[in-house]
């Protein structure tokens, strides 16, 4: 059996990321989930984070994901999100500044965008 | 120079002048079509996997929703009326105004009250010049909406669907927008957008009669389609507001290459008139200065005798 998924990261205004990995770990409602090739059909809520794909060359694509969901079915395997960014788009210094400006205003949701962000760009 | 013909050539400058501003704004209309279609492309991917998931979810459980349910007696309706902030953009606004009463006339006569919501200057105008009340009104992104747009006009009127009637919620929701169906044709049409027909959305995923695997759902169906529904309708609104930025930029196109166009014709028959009474002119001095000649010549003769 080809030991393969087909994976694609889809934005809500553009494709972010489609090729092929062995391994896909993101963080649903009900905490981290890994899927690998063969996996029973699944659809979940995402949370915030970092979703990890290891590519089929033995790459890691890393990207910061907020709110959407995961389906899998068939080896393919669509990841949804309003927002997505790959962890080499991230521009570290915007990040810190932006949850260095939600902490100091206490916006709950823009600090936890930034911090899924600086993970994300920190963890490749 | 004579004073008719000053004003011919007043006038052929200004239309001139004209003309060069309206096929520049032919131009940007163009590109920016062009742009508004890879950017309704680009979004084309996930609406088509939202609509798979919603899909999935609502033929793999039983679930109810309150987004997905027909309400037995239908008192109040929202009606979203998607128009543009600016106008030069021929039919386009009075079109999509043209659907929305028609629609809103329909929905009174089954004796249902209607909520109107608009985005865009241009229908709020319109509504407020008659003194029309509107719920909610969204502007300055029609031109270029993202996402976050959409989910700003999305976030109220799926407020107002789940609330019950009895506290102002509406049971229905309509939405009118041009759809993008050609460089050349963009037709304003109505669609309810709520409550959705799961049986609909499966037709649109799968045509062929495909099956759809049977899905583990994490953490339950319910959560999935609580998390689902809304996003899903988001993406519709935000599909139906790129298509209507790509219809105003080509109607705003067509009318300036007519507008162009029509200024060419005016300048052609300004030209001919201010030809014949340049001519006109001329054929006068002549005539004079035969005239007076003539009439010289007949006076150094008489004279002479």
């Amino acid at each position: 059996m080809a030991a393969e998924l087909h994976v694609a990261l889809v934005a809500a205004d553009r494709e972010v990321w489609s090729g092929e990995a062995t391994l896909v770990v993101a963080r649903t409602t009900s905490g981290d989930i890994g899927v690998m090739p063969g996996h029973q059909p699944l659809l979940g809520v995402l949370e915030s984070g970092p979703v990890t794909i290891r590519t089929s060359d033995g790459g890691t694509v890393i990207a910061a994901v907020h709110g959407g969901f995961i389906s899998f079915a068939d080896n393919k395997l669509s990841l949804l999100a309003e927002i997505a960014e790959l962890s080499d788009e991230i521009d570290v210094q915007r990040a810190e500044r932006e949850l260095e400006r939600a902490k100091a205003e206490g916006d709950a949701s823009a600090e936890r965008r930034a911090d899924v962000r600086l993970r994300a760009a920190t963890a490749s | 120079m004579g004073a008719q013909l000053r004003v011919y050539k007043r006038r052929i400058r200004s239309v001139t002048a004209t003309k060069k501003i309206t096929k520049a704004m032919e131009m940007i209309a163009a590109s920016r079509v062009v742009k508004a279609q890879r950017k309704v492309a680009a979004s084309t991917p996930y609406a088509q996997e939202l609509t798979r998931a919603v899909t999935a979810v609502g033929i793999g459980s039983n679930t109810k929703h309150p987004l997905t349910t027909q309400a037995e007696t239908v008192v109040r309706s929202a009606v979203l009326l998607l128009s543009s902030d600016r106008g030069l953009a021929g039919a386009f606004n009075s079109n999509a105004i043209k659907v929305a009463e028609r629609l809103t006339e329909r929905l009174e006569a089954e004796g249902k009250q209607v909520d109107t919501y608009i985005v865009g200057r241009r229908g709020l105008a319109h509504y407020n010049f008659r003194e029309r009340t509107v719920v909610e009104s969204w502007s300055g992104f029609t031109d270029q909406p993202s996402y976050a747009d959409a989910k700003k006009v999305a976030a109220p009127l799926i407020e107002a669907i789940e609330k019950d009637t009895a506290e102002g919620g509406v049971d229905e929701l309509h939405i009118v927008f041009t759809e993008f169906v050609s460089m050349m044709t963009q037709t304003a049409l109505d669609d309810r957008l709520l409550p959705l027909s799961l049986e609909d959305v499966a037709k649109e995923a799968a045509p062929q009669g495909e099956i759809l695997p049977l899905y583990d759902f994490e953490p339950s169906a319910e959560d999935v389609l609580d998390a689902l529904l809304p996003r899903y309708v988001e993406s519709r609104i935000y599909n139906a507001l790129l298509q209507s930025a790509a219809s105003k930029h080509a109607a705003t196109r067509r009318a300036m290459k007519s507008a162009t166009d029509n200024a060419g014709d005016l300048i052609t028959s300004l030209s001919r008139l201010a030809n014949a009474a340049r001519q006109a002119e001329i054929t006068q001095e002549i005539s004079e200065i035969v005239g007076g000649s003539a009439a010289l010549a007949d006076a150094t003769a008489g004279s002479d005798r």
